[in-house]
Formats: structure tokens, sequence, C-alpha cells
């Protein structure tokens, strides 16, 4: 049975694109067949995340216009091979993106793939509700600050009436991941507690990914988190919530560095 | 009162022959159509104030679109004066308003349509663009050349019918000859791109040679392969 799930936020910048890019890997590195679908049509990130920008050829546009078939505008993996890439259009707007156009690519990948992951733009209009339209299940993703926290909330209710399943009078599965957490700030109250924003938003939590310098170094060099630091501690908050997604059981926790012993011994030497 | 009778004036009969010309429309109409078009285009004013007898013998009553004829020719400006060939009972023709026929007629040989002076084409034109070309930015000019004097970002996208010079770097698409102009060419300062094609041949980056990025190069088509040159 294969899954739509749209990574969506309302705000930007929160890391929608990094986790669709990790997760995606992650369920791909357990077996599981991915598909990652770039929204953003005019902003796309996705294919600079996972490396493939040198390799696009055709886009999501062109298939929905017919320019070029699904085998051609998808992009294999170099790295992990039962994940894909349909990248978005650079050079069009959102407005190509045309109901019926998306409809017919999500039922064709949904044939193909266990997963179609899509990463929705930032912001409510045509580009995030085309996204989530057709998603069986949601990953938002916030960080815990109250802005982000608001349009969060903002996207639950459209999630709750907007798209196809809710339409139907179907439930929307839908998973909070919160982002850029640094557990030091927030128990010094400049953050938002996890509670806090648990309280708030009042949907199941699938993962808190700790603030880290190995996200931003893995989307610079064109790799997900989850195959470029794979023992990071970002890397293993996403696995386990791949494996959530997946429908296992697990605790969550706030993971941190998990050190080496010669680290230690390192680090020992030097002060 | 008395009646004058004047006599009554006499109808003066000259003859005078206007040669008519013979419309044989072919179905599929709509291409028909399109021809006659494209002959008008060539031939202003040809059909304008000729009598026309529209021949049907090509046509029957099960031809598409044969309703639709009649009206489409006066739009072109064609003054239908006679129809022969065909059958008013055809329901096609119901609307039809049929002019009464001409006896008689002498058919002679099919006529040579003049032809215009066709303006010239206008030759290629070049455009030059002063400022870099950001991402997302779309180029078309299917006209010439196109000259950019700054770069082609990352997510551009510039297409020529002629060639693409680039006097930046050129980090995004460069698709030349568009029209099926295998002989266009691509040059840059540097070459970065994502994407080069020439007449629907293309390149990723990644199958493009290591050893030319950034460097300034040229791109052509040779056979069915896109050449990367060093450019000296």
């Amino acid at each position: 049975m294969s899954k739509v799930l749209v990574v969506t936020s309302g705000k930007g910048g929160v890391g929608k694109t990094t986790t669709t890019a990790a997760l995606g890997a992650a369920l791909a590195q357990n077996g599981q067949s991915v598909v990652l679908v770039d929204f953003d049509v005019g902003l796309r990130n996705l294919d600079l995340v996972m490396g493939a920008e040198r390799r696009v050829v055709f886009d999501l546009i062109n298939v929905i216009q017919g320019d070029a078939n699904l085998a051609q505008a998808l992009i294999k993996d170099k790295r992990v091979p039962s994940l894909s890439l349909l990248p978005a259009s650079q050079t069009r707007d959102k407005d190509a993106l045309t109901s019926e156009g998306v409809a017919k690519v999500i039922a064709e990948l949904r044939k193909k793939f266990d997963w179609v992951i899509c990463d929705s733009p930032a912001g409510i209009e045509r580009g995030a509700q085309m996204a989530m339209y057709h998603a069986d299940m949601a990953v938002i993703v916030t960080n815990p600050e109250v802005s982000s926290v608001r349009d969060s909330d903002r996207i639950i209710g459209m999630l709750d009436s907007t798209t196809e399943k809710a339409k139907k009078g179907e439930k929307l599965e839908k998973h909070l991941l919160l982002t850029r957490y640094d557990p030091q700030r927030a128990s010094r109250g400049d953050m938002l507690g996890t509670d806090d924003v648990l309280e708030i938003l009042s949907i199941p939590l699938l993962g808190i990914i700790p603030e880290s310098g190995d996200v931003l170094r893995a989307s610079n060099v064109g790799a997900p988190v989850t195959i470029a630091e794979p023992e990071s501690a970002a890397a293993r908050a996403y696995n386990d919530a791949a494996r959530r997604l997946a429908g296992e059981k697990l605790e969550v926790t706030i993971p941190t560095e998990r050190k080496g012993l010669f680290d230690w011994l390192f680090k020992r030497r030097v002060s | 009162m008395s009646a004058t009778t004047s006599p009554l004036p006499r109808i003066r009969i000259s003859g005078r022959s206007f040669l008519a010309l013979t419309l044989t429309p072919e179905a599929p109409l709509e291409d028909w159509l399109s021809a006659l078009d494209h002959q008008i285009a060539r031939s202003a004013g040809f059909f304008a104030g000729k009598p026309i007898i529209l021949d049907l013998g090509m046509l029957d009553a099960e031809t598409q679109h044969l309703a639709d004829l009649l009206p489409a020719l006066k739009e072109r400006g064609i003054r239908v004066m006679g129809i022969e060939g065909g059958d008013r009972t055809w329901p096609a023709l119901a609307d039809w308003e049929w002019p009464e026929n001409f006896a008689g007629g002498r058919a002679s040989a099919e006529i040579a349509i003049p032809e215009d002076d066709v303006p010239e084409a206008p030759g290629p034109r070049t455009l030059i663009l002063e400022n870099p070309i950001r991402s997302g930015q779309q180029v078309v000019w299917p006209d010439g050349d196109v000259i950019i004097l700054g770069s082609v970002a990352s997510g551009a996208e510039v297409s020529a019918g002629g060639s693409i010079h680039v006097y930046g770097p050129l980090r995004g698409r460069a698709i030349a000859g568009i029209g099926g102009n295998g002989e266009a060419r691509i040059f840059t300062r540097a070459l970065e791109a994502e994407l080069v094609a020439i007449d629907g041949f293309y390149a990723t980056a990644e199958e493009m040679n290591a050893d030319q990025t950034s460097k300034p190069a040229q791109v052509a088509l040779s056979g069915e392969t896109l050449t990367f040159l060093p450019l000296t």
C-alpha cells in the first residue's frame, strides 16, 4: 500500500526540504521505495539538497504538461538505489501546477513507489495546497518559536479542511516534527518547550531534531543528513522519525551527540 | 388632360464576360481551408470582386464540416455566385442560401494564382542583454542569437533560435538552435552549465567533461553529439 506524505509547515526556513530529504533517505535505506517530489515550483531546492542539480533535464511541470514522461523526469539517487527525485521547475510559477496534472502524476507515482513524499513550498497558496491535496499523511515541520507554531496551526487547519481526504470525510494522519531544537535554550526559556508546542498544536509528536551543524554541512555537500552524517544526533533523530512513520513504536527522546572514546581522549588532551 | 405617350427608353444591352473562377474544395475541409488561407495570404486580393463558382463535385453528403463551408468562404470575402455539383437535398446544405444556377459556361484551364511579392523575411536578429540572467528567469529568442554580457545563474534558462554567447559564467541552461538549427553554438567565458542543448541534443552537467568546468568553452553539434571545445 503506497502512502502519499506531505512535508509542510506554512512558515519558510523551518526545515521542510531538509526533512523531506532526510526522512526520504532514511525510509529508502530501510528498504522502502521512495520518491521525493519538489512542489516548490519557481524556487526549487530539493535537487540541491539531494545533490542532483547537475542531472536535472525534465521536471514536474514538464510531466504535467506532457512534454516528458515520468520515467524521463525521475532522477535515481546514486547512493540509495530505491530513492528517486522528481524535481520542480525553476523557470515557471505555481500556476503551472494544474489540479488534473498533479492528480495524474501522484496517481502514477503511487503505482511505482511505497512512499511519495511531497516537499511543500512555504505559504498557504496554490503550491502548498497542491502539495497537500492528495496526501494520506502529513509531517508538520515546526520550530520551537511562536510564529512557526502559529503558522503550523494554520496549516493543520487547512489539512483538515481542504485536502482530498478531508473532503471525503476521511482522516488525514498528522505528525509533528520539531526541528532546530536546542535543549539548552529551551531550558533557559529562550525557546518554547516541547510540551508547550504539543499543547498548542495537539497532534502526535513524530520526533525532535536537534539544531545541528551536521544538517547544514550535509545540505551544502548535497546529501541528506541521514546519508552524509549517519551517526550524528540529527540523523539518528530522523531515522527514528522515519521508523515511527513506518509504524514502529519508539519513544521520542532528544538525541545528544554520541562521543567516541577517541573524541573524549582527544578532548582531554587538548584542554 | 391628355396622356402623352413617350416612347419607353430603349434597354441597352451589351455583352461583357468575366471569367468566373471555380473553386473545388476537397475533404478534409479543414485542411483545404487552411491551404486556402495560405494561398490568400500569399496573393492578397486575388479573390476580391471575382465571381466564384463553388464546385462540390469532389465532396459528398457525409463530408465533415460541410455545413460551415459556405459561411467560411464568405468570411474570407469570397463571393459565391453559383454552386455546382453536390445536391441541395444534402442535409448539411439545408441552411445554405443557394444561388440560382447559371446555364452554360465553358471550363477553362486551371488558373495559376499570382503570388504577391512576399516581403523578404527579416534576417536573423540578435538580442543583447546587459544584465545578468537570474535564477528562474527564462529568455526565449527564436529569431536569432542571444548575447548576454553578464552571467546566467543556476536555474535560469536561455533559449535561442541561433547561437548563445555568454560573456560571464554560464551556470544555468543554454538551449541553442531551437528552430532546428544544428549550426548554432554556445559560447561562454566560464562553462558551469546545468544543461546545454543544440537542436534538441542535450547534455547535463554530469555528462560534461570536468576538465572544462569554469573555463572558456564553446559547444557545437557534430552529427548527433555535442562537442565541447576550449575557447582560446
